[in-house]
């Protein structure tokens, strides 16, 4: 009887107890405890583009962001919503052939077929899933991933849109700079924008219909209309990502189809921690990086991070995120019980 | 005749693929995304028992059908058990493992043409005037012969038995003392075999190539939501309605064709009925 069970108890922190709510204005301890984590994060973004030197880095942050976006769309649908939607490739294709095929072939300008690619996009790829929204269970996951495998064969098939060689010559930024801070500032309105979003009314709703979509039938919402207004969101950012992909490249083909734009970003929300919406965007920077310190092994980085995904979802981790929350709203000590 | 001949032949390879997604999801609830990469799994390892070990032909079949079912089982055993009862936990992590499968095989460097089985037995034959190969009047074969032992192992023995027990209701089933982990366990092993035994039947007509794993993932499952996830007649219904549709669309519309019917298809069974063709029991289940 004398065994000692030790168990370790969380408390919250009690300067994180003293600055909730209105008395976090009472001191300037108590101000920059409850805006450093936010502070963080904004300037972080903004300033790693100058502290990088080298332009490959800089690219590399690039392509961090673009799959951030992917992320922030799926961690979005999946863990607001309920939709799992396993067709981020889906949402990059359509994005970019819109303003590829706008640019290339009508000569539009950049500045107008991103924006009309992003929300064209959106349109089209709600009505493509717009028959799986009223079903619950595993179909939109299943055509959503069926999606862009689809299309990729559709369009190598019929040879539209450039066929298997795609669209080259399109037009580019005007130099590196304008890629980042157009991107970056992006991607912070994109984050708050949705954690706002989530805690309006709007969002309250997705959340209850993720969380018992039937009580909220019962509230007489119509939960398809809510669902289809969540998945244009979702899609319209991942058509800005494609759309912005295609001209940081100049180029599009049915890569932008490709399995990679599904499950990275998925892998990067799973890293960054699951429905914290910053979460993702921090997977993608480290999982990027960590992408291209593997460049060598060339195709096993896929195996590399499907591995990852089906570690981390397996073994149910809460993700970067959460964790550092935890670190930095309570502390941790063991109790005899 | 030549129509009806190769669609007969179209439909059971796609009935083949379907099966073993089929049969897990009927059973354990479970979609298989790593479907796909136990079937080129199975090919591959094929293809390696007998070129590189020198195992002959059929014994390297049976091996690799065995290890396929044996990897199939483990992963349920092992990981996806971890993540039972989440439906989009077990989506993505099962996509994940079929992916890593997949990649492995591709950096492995196995995509060049050199990659292919030898048919079973060589030549042709000529029905009513059409000329086939032996090899797709095998696929037939083994296709109503699994159909068959499906049926009868579903129906007269002890483990069928309680795989359609727990697939029509599990509470009752675990009642009477079966085990949904086990029987999950079971199926998984089974639809992982099944994919075994399709890949080899099927694959001798081509190349094994990575790409496959994601076409028939795609076609296994096009078949189960056109048919009914987790219907038997279903699966048979889906696969002869999406096997002739495809042969006719490549007659008289052209082959490219094809992969649209296939979209069109699930799109219409999506908005038209939902629960597929012939899935009846869950429908109010799964419509909102």
């Amino acid at each position: 009887m004398d065994e000692k069970i030790r168990r370790r108890e969380r408390l919250d922190r009690g300067i994180k107890v003293r600055t909730e709510g209105i008395y976090a204005i009472s001191s300037w301890r108590g101000i920059a405890y409850t805006s450093l984590p936010t502070a963080a994060f904004v300037l972080g973004l903004l300033i790693i583009p100058l502290a990088v030197t080298s332009m490959t880095w800089q690219k590399i942050i690039i392509i961090a962001c673009v799959f951030a976006f992917l992320a922030l769309s799926f961690d979005f649908l999946a863990h607001f919503v309920g939709i799992v939607c396993l067709g981020g490739a889906f949402f990059t294709g359509v994005g970019g052939y819109i303003s590829g095929v706008l640019n290339s072939a009508f000569g539009v300008p950049l500045v107008i077929t991103i924006p009309i690619a992003t929300i064209g996009g959106a349109v089209i790829c709600t009505l493509f899933l717009l028959p799986c929204l009223p079903m619950r269970g595993i179909y939109f996951a299943i055509v959503s991933l069926m999606y862009p495998l689809l299309f990729a064969r559709v369009i190598q098939a019929l040879d539209i849109f450039g066929g298997t060689d795609g669209l080259p010559g399109l037009a580019t930024f005007p130099n590196t700079w304008v890629e980042l801070y157009l991107i970056l500032p992006m991607i912070l309105i994109l984050t708050f924008g949705l954690r706002r979003l989530v805690n309006e009314d709007f969002g309250i709703v997705l959340r209850a219909i993720k969380d018992n979509d039937q009580a909220v039938r019962a509230s007489n919402i119509n939960i398809t209309w809510y669902k289809m207004k969540a998945v244009f969101l979702g899609s319209a950012i991942g058509c800005f990502a494609g759309a912005y992909l295609a001209h940081l490249y100049g180029w599009v083909g049915i890569s932008l189809f490709a399995l990679d734009f599904s499950i990275f970003p998925i892998a990067a929300t799973v890293v960054g921690g699951v429905g914290t919406l910053v979460g993702p965007v921090i997977g993608a920077i480290i999982l990027t990086m960590f992408s291209e310190m593997l460049r060598e092994f060339g195709p096993l980085r896929v195996v590399f991070y499907s591995l990852i995904l089906a570690g981390l979802v397996i073994l149910n981790t809460g993700g970067l995120v959460p964790y550092l929350q935890r670190k930095y709203y309570q502390f941790e000590h063991w109790i005899e019980i | 005749m030549n129509i009806f001949i190769f669609g007969l032949v179209n439909s059971v390879i796609l009935a083949l693929m379907a099966s073993g997604f089929a049969l897990v999801y009927g059973v354990s609830r479970l979609a298989n995304f790593a479907h796909g990469a136990l079937y080129i799994l199975a090919g591959f390892a094929t293809w390696l028992f007998l070129n590189r070990l020198g195992i002959n032909y059929i014994g390297s079949i049976f091996l690799s059908i065995i290890i396929v079912s044996i990897i199939g089982g483990a992963i349920y055993r092992f990981l996806l058990i971890r993540v039972k009862g989440m439906p989009a936990s077990e989506i993505i992590a099962s996509l994940a493992i079929g992916i890593a499968i997949m990649e492995l095989f591709r950096w492995r460097g196995f995509i060049s043409e050199a990659y292919m089985l030898p048919p079973f037995v060589a030549g042709s034959v000529s029905i009513a005037g059409v000329v086939i190969d032996w090899q797709r009047l095998i696929i037939i074969g083994v296709g109503l012969a699994m159909m068959l032992s499906l049926w009868l192992f579903t129906h007269h023995t002890k483990v069928g038995l309680s795989l359609r027990a727990i697939a029509q209701d599990k509470h009752a089933s675990m009642m009477s003392g079966i085990e949904p982990d086990r029987t999950a366990v079971i199926a998984l092993a089974m639809g992982s075999a099944l994919a075994g035994v399709a890949a080899v039947v099927i694959l001798p007509l081509g190349n094994i190539t990575v790409e496959t794993g994601y076409m028939v993932l795609i076609d296994a499952i096009a078949v189960c939501i056109i048919g009914g996830l987790g219907s038997w007649a279903g699966v048979l219904a889906g696969a002869f309605l999406l096997g002739f549709s495809r042969i006719l669309t490549a007659a008289f519309i052209g082959p490219h064709w094809q992969m649209v019917v296939v979209l069109l298809f699930i799109i219409l069974t999506l908005i038209l009925k939902p629960s597929g063709l012939l899935g009846r029991q869950k429908e109010l289940e799964e419509r909102v």
